[in-house]
């Protein structure tokens, strides 16, 4: 195999997949919001808070996985709230989503004072014994901490749950037509906060994965657009849980790609090669919604809309 | 075998309900016997959903009882109704677009089997009622006959003791009707009794064994429909005396280029699992009425849309007196003498938070001159407004409260009063009475009448083929996106429109086995 | 139980009221969070709110008031067009940068000539850079139906990296001694926003936004556009029958937001900031979106809510010196009057019933 700027192939794909990991757990927990119907645009917000909460927890605790489900209770917390005005008070799902983000990044800041420059504890990698030794496959497969597997796992099980069970029946049809399942006698606003906690957990946990394992370590603003992208990655999935998987890894390895870049001092500016998943999402989004709506056409029917039982 | 003879399986007995401003059901009592088809037969308004949304455990009255087989009977949700054996054939609502057939039926099932039996008992229960339905077709895809038959194959397949039908022949072509007939009368020979409710006296007539008519949610009367006349059982539903609309001294207008002339008319739908136009011509002069019947999703809203401008074509497609409209958008063709009411009041024919001045403005700038450079008159607007709210008896308390604080009726009268008030000359309405009672929708037949009488051109499309025969010169239907050549109403039996309607789609084949 | 019951008309009473109830919600609970972090909270409330506008250094802060409020009112003002529309601009942090960029690059591209068309050149270059950054979103809109939202926010990233890379290379001081920054306007007559009144804060900038506030009322209340722009917004099919052209619609309304935002960028890059720096932006953009909510959407409320909200950053940066309350805290406390905004915003549309079961 060739080297690539003095890194080894397989390392950039076992780094890729790492750092894809806080998109698509984000990613999959708003699939599963938006297939409810719900649009919830705060998950850059979620994930911040999730980071804060996490990176606090494991701190003071000393374990990583404590850290995590800190982290996954500091986003369903938030997410809470959302859920409360949107279903319960009806309020506008885009405001709201912002609102939240806003709010998320303030409060994060807030918790997070004090945290600077600490560093967490470990998260290690699973023990695969003579596994990881296997030349590449060891290293792409075996090599990484439980958070990995666990990510690609969630998205199996989304998968599943929304195509083989009557839980994922009932949540498509609450997103898809909210009406009709209220006049069966499904509970929409039940279904829909179910959703949105699941979602804010899991961009909680995703947030907590960039700042006990991807960076790690506390700083304001860590996500840097990460929920944003993961929101663009639902649309580049066009609700498919699978395809949430080729996403997150897409961006993963085109962020992995570019810090590798910068790194050997490729002849491209840092800035430019920076600001690249940006414009790379705007290009996916571009080619994923054109094509006579193709992507929109596969949205959720009631995706954003309020629901309110009339008479 | 009469209908008291029977013991009955549901009793409602003073039932009450109440929502703020209005009383959707007053001491409502009445019941049904195992095996019985029992009519509910009032105007929109009347409270016939709000009771069946009450047996169906959507709604809970503020007080009276009910009892079902002989006990006490007070379901606290949907799910609770269905374990008593009661099901809903639902007018719309009800369905998934995006789902297909069998996760619809199993949507509306306590403890469905998996996919793979649903399936075949779905394929079972659908031939031997012949319904025949491919549980894997995405509901989206179907007709609007075909849709009502994934919520009746729903019900039947939870074998219910009391199936209630909310207007479901709205969507059926007159031999598709004759097919459903036949399925409840099969449901009902097995003991199902059937809560059937509807505002087609015709079908009452035919179907029925007993009817309880209510009017502003009280039971006015009970009859059996077969010993009496439409016309009685109407003005017991209307609780006044109804005659037909008169119909102006017809006059010859100088030869020109028709008033609306609409020439190989094809178009995209720009609605998600809507219906293309493909070719349609048709020409209507002054004074004449085209009316357009056809079941629902036929192309009707795109028709409207083409018409209207709000979906573009190539220009030559849509005419009037010889100018090249068809890609213009409505505002150019409101300038050329065009109005028009879409079928939905409440989001498209009207904004909902908007005040009735605002809404008169919606349509209203361009033919009554209502801006200045750009700049809204608004005393002009409210004139305007308030002068349509009198012209066409809106029930309001004014010209200032949104659109949405209207019951269906008034927001109707006041949606085509603004239209009709414009001097048009080519006049474009989808459903003109749909949702309202009897007397308003006489006024507004009566009204649009007039307006042709004056010279302008009028499409009609209706569902409501009475409507059309009332009102119509010409008739013509919408099927698949294709209309039919247009032909004088005077003559036309009710076979013959059905089969220009596209017959049965195929169910009498099934029915045959049954 | 509590329910609640949609009105026949929104509630105009409850339209004017939200806001203030908001803003005593959020009190209260921004008094709690103080509380929570070892404040007195009377006292971070007072020399948030009121020491500003009547304390010992009024007369410094007060002008300081009109320096921060003029940004944040032009760029929402821009915004709330859009929202009416149902056009969710959220990229106005972006298209403010790229205003600054493109004006100072027109002041820096001619300097050191002196020519009184220089500022208002500059003053066109912003209003363009920010109309080009918002007719991104617009034109993918209209092209390939993708989310102006998420293009829109994408683009704020990109305008950073950009803005780093003017402050650092193409638009750095050459007599600088190798500083990041760019030279300062303020040092640079014909290209400078100078303050107008001394003591008041008022620059061309503020007088902008004012204009604005007075154009975009006479547009919704009086014009043709205006209504078709809350049409669009309330009742998009109402509006294709209508006759709007929701492409057009959005265009225009990307647009306006974009140039409105990418005036205040120059304003400000000209005036109080002075010089482009890497961190130039400090979150006007992402503010205004709370200040066109928390105005309702309205010219007049906007220009209120901007200046409480141009209170709370002053407040809280004299807390966060005197009191030692962090710079965050003010942070979280705007968003949290966002939240409660929209809480509260129940009540324009809904009645809250109390049931009390009957002896059905």
């Amino acid at each position: 195999m060739m080297e690539f700027c003095g890194i080894n192939p397989a390392v950039l794909v076992a780094s890729l997949m790492v750092a894809s990991v806080p998109i698509l757990l984000a990613a999959i927990g708003e699939l599963v919001v938006e297939k409810s119907g719900v649009l919830n645009l705060g998950v850059e917000g979620m994930m911040i808070m999730g980071a804060i909460c996490g990176f606090i927890t494991a701190v003071s605790t000393g374990s990583p996985l404590l850290g995590f489900l800190g982290g996954a209770a500091g986003g369903a917390v938030l997410s809470l709230m959302f859920a409360f005005l949107t279903q319960v008070l009806l309020a506008n799902q885009v405001a709201t989503g912002l609102a939240l983000t806003l709010f998320g990044l303030g409060l994060s800041s807030l918790m997070g004072q004090g945290y600077n420059g600490i560093k967490p504890p470990l998260t290690e990698a699973l023990n695969f014994g003579p596994l990881s030794d296997i030349p590449v496959l060891g290293r792409i497969l075996f090599s990484h901490d439980w958070v990995v597997y666990a990510s690609v796992a969630i998205i199996a099980a989304v998968w599943a749950v929304l195509k083989y069970t009557r839980t994922g029946l009932i949540l498509r049809a609450v997103g898809e037509n909210h009406d009709a399942a209220h006049a069966l006698g499904y509970k929409v606003g039940l279904v829909r906060l179910l959703a949105i906690l699941f979602g804010g957990a899991l961009a909680g946990m995703g947030g907590a994965y960039l700042s006990l394992v991807r960076v790690p370590q506390w700083t304001d603003g860590i996500t840097a657009g990460a929920g944003w992208i993961a929101l663009a990655i639902v649309v580049f999935a066009s609700w498919k849980p699978w395809r949430v998987l080729i996403g997150g890894y897409l961006f993963g390895g085109i962020s992995v790609l570019q810090l590798n870049l910068q790194a050997c001092g490729s002849r491209i500016p840092v800035e430019y090669l920076s600001m690249s998943p940006y414009l790379i999402t705007i290009l996916v989004l571009v080619i994923m919604s054109s094509g006579r709506g193709r992507a929109a056409l596969n949205a959720p029917a009631s995706l954003g809309q309020s629901f309110h039982a009339s008479r | 075998m009469t209908a008291t003879d029977r013991p009955p399986l549901l009793a409602v007995q003073g039932v009450t309900k109440a929502y703020p401003g209005v009383v959707a059901n007053a001491d409502v009592s009445f019941s049904v016997g195992a095996g019985e088809i029992h009519a509910l037969l009032g105007e929109n308004g009347a409270g016939k959903s709000t009771l069946v949304k009450m047996i169906y455990g959507l709604v809970k009255p503020d007080s009276g009882t009910m009892t079902l087989r002989g006990a006490a009977y007070a379901p606290s949700e949907p799910r609770a109704a269905r374990a008593s054996g009661v099901a809903m054939v639902f007018q719309h609502f009800s369905l998934f677009e995006a789902l297909d057939v069998a996760e619809n039926v199993a949507l509306g099932m306590e403890n469905p089997p998996p996919m793979r039996e649903l399936a075949g008992r779905i394929r079972q229960v659908s031939q031997d009622y012949g319904l025949p339905l491919d549980p894997g077709r995405k509901v989206g895809d179907l007709s609007a006959g075909e849709r009502q038959r994934v919520e009746i194959v729903r019900c039947l397949l939870q074998d219910p003791k009391l199936l209630i039908m909310d207007e479901p022949t709205s969507v059926l072509t007159p031999q598709e009707v004759e097919i459903l007939f036949k399925t409840l009368r099969q449901l009902a020979s097995e003991g199902t009794a059937i809560l059937y409710i509807s505002h087609k006296l015709e079908e009452i007539r035919s179907l029925c064994d007993a009817a309880t008519i209510l009017r502003r949610g009280r039971v006015v009367a009970t009859c059996t429909p077969r010993d009496k006349t439409a016309r009685e059982m109407a003005e017991m539903m209307v609780g006044a005396v109804l005659s037909p609309p008169e119909r102006g001294a017809r006059r010859d207008w100088p030869a020109t280029a028709p008033a609306l002339q609409v020439t190989n008319l094809s178009a995209a739908s720009p609605i998600p699992f809507g219906t293309s136009l493909k070719s349609i011509s048709f020409s209507v002069g002054r004074g004449q009425v085209l009316g357009i019947a056809g079941v629902a999703g036929n192309g009707q809203d795109e028709l409207m849309l083409a018409l209207s401008g709000e979906l573009r074509t190539a220009p030559g497609m849509v005419q009037s007196f010889g100018v090249a409209l068809g890609a213009k958008g409505p505002n150019t063709r409101r300038r050329a003498g065009f109005v028009a009411a879409p079928e939905d009041r409440l989001g498209h024919a009207a904004a909902p938070d908007m005040s009735l001045v605002e809404n008169a403005l919606l349509t209203g700038a361009i033919r009554k001159g209502l801006t200045r450079n750009g700049f809204i008159d608004w005393a002009a607007t409210r004139d305007f407004a308030e002068r349509v709210i009198k012209a066409y008896d809106v029930r309001t308390p004014g010209s200032g409260v949104a659109a949405r604080a209207l019951s269906g009726g008034n927001l109707q009268k006041f949606v085509i009063g603004r239209e009709l008030s414009q001097s048009p000359d080519v006049i474009l309405i989808n459903q003109p009475t749909w949702g309202v009672d009897a007397s308003a929708a006489a006024a507004i037949r009566q009204a649009i009448l007039d307006r042709a009488a004056d010279g302008a051109a009028v499409v009609v499309i209706s569902q409501d083929l009475d409507e059309l025969l009332e009102i119509a010169d010409s008739f013509a239907v919408l099927n698949g996106g294709r209309l039919s050549v247009p032909r004088p109403v005077q003559g036309l039996t009710i076979d013959e429109i059905g089969l220009m309607m596209g017959g049965a789609h195929g169910m009498e084949v099934a029915h045959g086995h049954a | 139980m509590v329910t609640l019951e949609k009105r026949p008309s929104p509630s105009r009473f409850w339209s004017a009221a939200t806001p203030v109830v908001a803003v005593a919600l959020t009190m209260l609970a921004g008094g709690v969070m103080f509380a929570l972090l070892g404040k007195n909270p009377a006292e971070a409330i007072r020399t948030i709110f009121w020491d500003p506008l009547f304390g010992e250094f009024a007369w410094y802060l007060r002008g300081q008031l009109l320096v921060k409020a003029g940004p944040l009112i032009l760029i929402a003002i821009g915004l709330s067009l859009g929202f009416r529309a149902g056009i969710w601009n959220i990229g106005a942090e972006g298209q403010y940068i790229m205003g600054a960029i493109f004006g100072a690059s027109v002041g820096l591209a001619v300097f050191p000539t002196d020519n009184r068309l220089i500022f208002p050149a500059m003053i066109i270059a912003g209003a363009f850079g920010g109309w080009l950054w918002g007719m991104i979103p617009a034109i993918l809109k209209t092209r390939f139906n993708t989310n102006e939202i998420l293009v829109s926010l994408m683009l704020v990233y990109v305008a950073e990296k950009i803005l780093s890379k003017a402050a650092l290379g193409f638009l750095r001081n050459p007599e600088g001694a190798g500083f990041p920054g760019s030279r300062n306007f303020n040092s640079y007559p014909a290209a400078a926003n100078p303050e107008l009144i001394a003591g008041t804060g008022m620059h061309w900038g503020v007088v902008m936004a004012f204009i604005a506030v007075i154009f975009a009322y006479i547009l919704l209340q009086r014009h043709i556009l205006g209504f078709q722009i809350k049409l669009a917004g309330q009742a998009p099919r109402a509006a294709r029958f209508h006759g709007v052209n929701p492409q057009r619609m959005v265009v225009l309304c990307l647009g306006i937001s974009g140039a409105c935002a990418g005036l205040a960028g120059v304003f400000e890059v000209t005036g109080p900031a002075g010089q482009i720096s890497i961190d130039f932006n400090v979150g006007y953009g992402f503010t205004a979106i709370i200040v066109a909510f928390l105005g309702r959407l309205n010219p007049v409320g906007i220009l209120l809510a901007g200046l409480l909200m141009a209170l709370t950053y002053i407040g809280g940066e004299m807390a966060s010196t005197n009191l030692g309350l962090p710079a965050a805290a003010i942070q979280a406390f705007q968003g949290m009057l966002l939240f409660f905004l929209l809480a509260v915003d129940v009540m324009t549309n809904y009645r809250i019933r109390l049931f009390t079961k009957g002896a059905a």
